[in-house]
């Protein structure tokens, strides 16, 4: 185990900026694909209903 | 088991649809227990401290967008060369998670740098030609969303897609070709990794993450294009049922 407490894990050895804007970046980029991702797919199956409705 | 079976967008729509669930969970498990080895199995850098746990995201990203690219520019290849619908839907798709991985890898590189070389950045030979890269996936992007035509967008896509394929063996040996900043590569086939193991092991899963979620997305984005392009079709309005 690399870590003492809680808070020695969050300061990640005085580089706690880099370390977490890097994953939380990619957390939030990914969280962002999906989402847009599920908002296009909706559209796309809404759209072709209302094509085959038509 | 007859592949050509699921070549068209028809049949590979639905097989897709059940695929994209197994891959992001299989994503968000590996996710899981690269991070765990990560932060708590890999040992604190004996030269770079805590600040080189960067590595586990941007190792496996910078990997992604360049296989994605490859992948994206062998799609748009054969999409061009026999006329395939599926091909090319399959290269629009993967478009804009190599964009999203190609940033990931600028961007965590930039917060790596900052701490090891003192710069965010440095208009060096990886760091420029990871950037073209990004511009690459841009420009084979809005490229095919200036296109009304779909048939038409895929071609012109596919040339941008396969000229551009040179950038990629350009990034990776960069490194060797040219006076750098970036550090060589830390995992060659040709001799043992210069990473302690536990290091390397935790790296290596976190880029199976990468992958899977990659093959997820692409798999959902391109379930949505066909959708929209196939919208008129016949199975389309079958699958969505008779309406009056």
């Amino acid at each position: 185990m690399n870590w003492g407490s809680v808070g020695e894990f969050l300061a990640m050895g005085g580089y706690a900026g880099y370390v977490w804007w890097s994953y939380g970046m990619a957390a939030a980029c990914i969280a962002l694909e999906i989402a847009a991702l599920i908002a296009r797919g909706r559209q796309a199956r809404r759209e072709s209903e209302n094509t085959a409705g038509g | 088991m007859n592949w050509f079976k699921y070549s068209s967008p028809q049949t590979f729509y639905p097989l897709a649809g059940r695929l994209v669930p197994l891959f992001y969970v299989t994503a968000a498990m590996l996710a899981a227990a690269g991070i765990y080895i990560g932060f708590f199995v890999a040992p604190t850098d004996a030269q770079q401290g805590e600040a080189y746990r960067i590595i586990f995201i941007h190792v496996p990203a910078a990997w992604m967008s360049m296989f994605i690219y490859v992948v994206m520019a062998m799609w748009a290849g054969i999409g061009l060369a026999f006329n395939t619908r599926l091909s090319s839907m399959m290269a629009s798709a993967l478009a804009p998670t190599g964009a999203l991985m190609t940033f990931i890898a600028l961007w965590t590189g930039a917060l790596w740098g900052k701490p090891m070389w003192g710069t965010w950045w440095v208009w060096d030979a990886r760091l420029t030609s990871e950037l073209i890269l990004l511009f690459l996936y841009i420009g084979f992007m809005s490229l095919q969303a200036s296109i009304d035509d779909p048939r038409r967008a895929d071609k012109a896509g596919a040339v941008i897609a396969l000229v551009g394929v040179i950038n990629v063996p350009i990034i990776y040996f960069s490194v060797k070709w040219w006076n750098t900043l970036h550090q060589g590569a830390s995992v060659s086939l040709t001799r043992s990794p210069s990473m302690a193991t536990t290091m390397l092991t935790g790296m290596l899963i976190m880029v199976f993450a990468f992958w899977f979620y990659s093959i997820a997305a692409a798999l959902m984005r391109v379930r949505c294009i066909i959708l929209e392009r196939e919208r008129n079709s016949d199975w389309v309005k079958q699958m969505n049922g008779p309406r009056t």
